[in-house]
């Protein structure tokens, strides 16, 4: 499968290099002045997006949440969202015009002219249906399809299409139901499903989130060849910059609504010439380097209230008084490179377009505030952890990762208290710790903070941000007077840059990044000793991120806290910790200093995570003291 | 939530004080067309119930006509089967049994959800305990459960309001459980339990303001039931003792003369009807706008929600 795939995975890049110069190819798709907006209104979710596929290209569609990338892609498919209706434009799929397509044609079309996979392959395929009976379906729904496209006999193409997805070897696998199938599996089914008619057009939403990084792969590398193969015109959505750049020929980036730029890949990457998009792209981690991450300052604007010129405008160092006008027009440049933006003349200046690196001192030796030794956890029979040694120093960040199902967030949780399943001896500040918070003093209460993972969750809907971050202070210190407890709030609330009107609004009044950082202020209120965040950034856009990440370095700094921090991101760990922990399957595979870890993984394990990590391409102009970037022979095309 | 709209997130306008959640919902009941049509009905019966004492012409329980007389000047809805005024008796039967609803929907309520959002929170062996209490209460049915407990207890008026309430309570508490066992399970309570407050804290202040939108719906829907179980039990004798007006017990004692003087019987058969009507109307509306307010937020999640990203 996977010498398949990259040898797949060559052609496509030479194809990049090759195809724009090379015969025309056929356009499928093509989006031209595409306008969605919630129904009976005139709020714009969507606004003014053109752009065409060709046979054989793979295009993605990257963007943050809200930026309507989503309802472009389900555009694709003749479909909108309940609320949302198309007020101006058309869609072309393959001559069809999407938009005025009856419900019939629509029928004719999905499935046999252009697909759909879907994010989650879970919920897509039907849980009380065999595999067989779900891929049988597709094909008996459009016989006409099958007879024009010559496909044959079902059972024969259901084999095909099955082996063509990397699933060929998988025995029983007609035979299965989805719950029988791991994560990866069911994806590659989905995608089985997809090109079983061998449509012309794919719409790929997602379709890795939710993967760990060796599946996610594997994934990528079958898209891949069977867009290749087939000459598909494919749509991949997505909000990881890195899995997208390693992938696609072209990039559409949008923004607030519109698409601010579209070009070749390498060009994007390597030259992008929107400020939005250089944002972007010096928000992303590096797995190769440490990095000093920027977040974008503000926020997109909400559909009800964009701006009259540029959405992006009053968020852009660049910002002149023409560009809060009118409509900005869209910019050529060389290459086929098309920018939504009035100072191209300042932003094609060659400049960093990556995250700084960072020069990561090497710390003294710290004395371990806690030590877990031999730690093993189980829900119910299932032993989830198995003999975790962990320590982690005073004023050090320890990152602890690990696939999905790897126990990351119930050592976590075991560590915290809210798991009391567990086994083994932690010493937290000298003292052995009880197992269920519960049974813990005060003291150790107050001196172990968690942060959750979902920020949609882990605040009282139903209480101020000033009563959330008021709790604990009640809690912990009830002798507080009135106003010392007031005058510490504000001042968190101040230390995690929100401001005092922050006080009487209610969470759902918040943005996710707002949101997170209230609930690291309701941590950090009662001056912790040890930070444990649970995948705090996972739920949050990559700018985002970069604002979060960096606030926590500066606090580990200012305030001399150990963190420890949980994730999948194997790029974001290279850019906060100072030692790494990896585990797979409840076991610690490889723990040391991040660059160690990075740089010489031991483990096999490690090692094939190292090499399995979406990379973001290199930029053409790197900074910082690492720019050996300018080095690389083709440190503008996409290496992959 | 009307002022969410027009704040979301990342505005930089000064925040509107924001008017509590119950508030909002009423707010909301009260502009829909069946919300206003059941509140007027309503009000036409509460309005008769309690300025009725305050405006009756005579006293409830003297004779002034013949008994089941035709209405006439002196008696403008006739005579009941004593000769007392009908309109008298009905403007002055009303309050009580307005009251020991009310306060028997409130007991209830008031149970049941504390019975119910403990059997949630803390799971084992309370739940089971608290559950299959409810469900052996459950197997009667509740005009035969509160007729047994009135009969065991006597039927003075504050016993039969206690017996009414504890025979709501199971149903609440039912409906209050599922709802809460899905806001038990949110992390923001698991961040507090991580403080090691209280669990009845926690209950009160993170629980249960989340469980408004059910805690609305059901209040109006037991203070229907309230009424018709009052009012039925009035009817067959349990409730206030005879001489006092009581629009249940109006129903039972005239419904011989029917012929002879139907209003005695049809005026407070149709005050009760008002009633329950009204307020099964309105609790519909209410329960109609806590879920359009669920959709409000779906509809903010197709602006502005990011996706919740899992394993990269």
């Amino acid at each position: 499968m996977s010498e398949l795939g990259t040898g797949a995975r060559e052609g496509a890049v030479r194809e990049v290099l090759v195809g724009p110069q090379g015969a025309v190819r056929e356009v499928l798709v093509d989006v031209d002045r595409l306008r969605v907006r919630l129904a009976g209104s005139t709020v714009d979710v969507v606004d003014d997006v053109s752009f065409q596929v060709r046979a054989g290209e793979l295009m993605g569609l990257v963007g943050e949440s809200g930026s309507g990338k989503t309802t472009v892609a389900l555009a694709l498919l003749g479909h909108t969202r309940r609320g949302l209706e198309v007020a101006a434009g058309t869609v072309v799929v393959r001559g069809t015009e999407m938009v005025t397509a009856t419900k019939q044609q629509l029928r004719q079309l999905r499935g046999a002219e252009v697909a759909y996979v879907p994010q989650d392959p879970a919920s897509a395929l039907n849980p009380v249906l065999k595999i067989g009976a779900q891929l049988f379906e597709v094909l008996r729904a459009h016989p006409d399809a099958v007879a024009a496209k010559g496909l044959g006999d079902p059972r024969a193409r259901v084999a095909q299409t099955l082996d063509e997805a990397g699933l060929g070897g998988v025995p029983g696998l007609l035979k299965a139901y989805p719950h029988q199938l791991s994560g990866g599996q069911q994806q590659r089914v989905a995608l089985a499903m997809a090109f079983a008619l061998r449509p012309s057009v794919i719409v790929l939403d997602e379709p890795t989130t939710g993967l760990d990084v060796t599946t996610q792969r594997l994934v990528l590398d079958t898209v891949r060849s069977l867009c290749q193969a087939y000459g598909v015109a494919a749509v991949f959505v997505s909000h990881d910059l890195a899995v997208v750049g390693g992938l696609v020929n072209r990039l559409t980036v949008m923004y607030a609504g519109k698409v601010v730029e579209n070009g070749p890949t390498a060009l994007v990457f390597g030259a992008p010439a929107h400020p939005y998009t250089k944002k972007l792209l010096r928000a992303v981690p590096s797995p190769e380097r440490s990095t000093t991450l920027e977040g974008i300052d503000g926020q997109p604007p909400h559909p009800t209230r964009r701006p009259r010129g540029c959405e992006f405008a009053p968020r852009c160092p660049l910002a002149l008084p023409a560009c809060t006008e009118g409509p900005v027009p869209v910019v050529h440049l060389p290459g086929e490179h098309l920018v939504r933006c009035l100072r191209t003349d300042l932003t094609a200046r060659p400049e960093a377009n990556r995250a700084a690196e960072r020069s990561t001192q090497p710390r003294a030796p710290h004395d371990a505030l806690l030590v877990a030794s031999g730690l093993s956890a189980r829900y119910g029979p299932i032993e989830v952890l198995s003999n975790v040694d962990l320590s982690v120093g005073r004023n050090e960040c320890v990152a602890v990762v690990g696939e999905s199902g790897s126990g990351k967030t119930t050592l976590a949780r075991c560590l915290v208290g809210l798991h009391s399943s567990w086994s083994g001896e932690v010493r937290f500040g000298g003292g052995v710790l009880p197992r269920a918070a519960i049974r813990r003093s005060r003291r150790d209460l107050q001196a172990i903070q968690f942060i959750f993972q979902n920020p949609y969750t882990s605040l009282n809907p139903r209480t101020t941000i000033g009563g959330i971050v008021e709790l604990p202070l009640l809690h912990f210190f009830p002798s507080l007077a009135r106003s010392e407890r007031e005058e510490r709030v504000s001042r968190v609330l101040q230390d995690v840059a929100l401001g005092p009107d922050f006080w009487a609004r209610y969470p759902d009044q918040l943005s996710g990044g707002e949101r997170q950082r209230v609930a690291i202020a309701r941590a950090l209120v009662v001056s912790p000793d040890l930070l444990v965040c649970d995948e705090i950034t996972s739920s949050l856009d990559v700018s985002v991120q970069a604002t979060i990440v960096e606030l926590l370095r500066r606090l580990q700094a200012e305030r001399h806290l150990s963190l420890l921090f949980i994730t999948h991101n194997l790029a974001l760990v290279r850019s906060i910790a100072q030692s790494v922990l990896v585990l797979s399957k409840g076991r610690v595979v490889e723990s040391g200093p991040v660059a160690r870890v990075f740089e010489r993984p031991e483990d096999p394990y490690t090692v094939r995570l190292m090499e399995d990590v979406p990379k973001l391409p290199r930029g053409g102009f790197e900074s910082g003291p690492g720019g050996e970037a300018d080095d690389e022979p083709n440190g503008r095309l996409i290496a992959t | 939530m009307s002022t969410v709209t027009d704040i979301g997130p990342g505005s930089s306008k000064p925040t509107v004080r924001r008017r509590r959640a119950w508030v909002v919902i009423l707010l909301r009941a009260a502009s829909l067309p069946r919300g206003r049509f059941g509140l007027t009905v309503v009000g036409v019966a509460v309005v008769t119930a309690v300025i009725g004492p305050f405006v009756a012409p005579h006293s409830g329980t003297a004779s002034i006509v013949a008994p089941f007389a035709r209405p006439s000047s002196s008696a403008i809805l006739g005579g009941d089967e004593l000769g007392r005024d009908v309109l008298s008796r009905v403007l002055n039967g009303g309050w009580v049994l307005l009251a020991m609803a009310t306060a028997a929907m409130a007991l209830g309520v008031a149970i049941g959800s504390a019975s119910g959002i403990a059997a949630a929170y803390l799971r084992g062996r309370w739940d089971t305990v608290i559950m299959r209490t409810v469900d052996v209460v459950l197997a009667f049915p509740q005009l035969v459960f509160a007729l047994l407990l009135v009969s065991i207890v006597g039927p003075t008026v504050w016993l039969t309001v206690l017996a009414v309430g504890f025979s709501h309570a199971p149903q609440v508490a039912r409906v209050m459980r599922s709802a809460a066992l899905d806001v038990s399970e949110r992390d923001f309570v698991k961040a507090v339990e991580l403080l090691g407050v209280k669990r009845r804290k926690i209950m009160a202040k993170e629980i249960l303001p989340n469980l408004i939108s059910p805690l609305m719906v059901e209040s109006g829907l037991r203070m229907t039931y309230s009424v018709v179980i009052i009012a039925g039990l009035s009817f067959l004798g349990f409730g206030q003792a005879p001489p006092a007006p009581n629009w249940g017990t109006m129903i039972n004692e005239n419904r011989i003369g029917l012929v002879l003087n139907p209003w005695a019987v049809i005026v407070p058969a149709a005050l009760i009807a008002l009633l329950t009507i009204g307020i099964n109307t309105w609790t519909d509306a209410v329960a109609r706008v806590a879920i359009g307010i669920d959709r409000e937020a779906e509809t903010a999640t197709l602006l502005e929600m990011p996706a919740v990203g899992g394993e990269l």
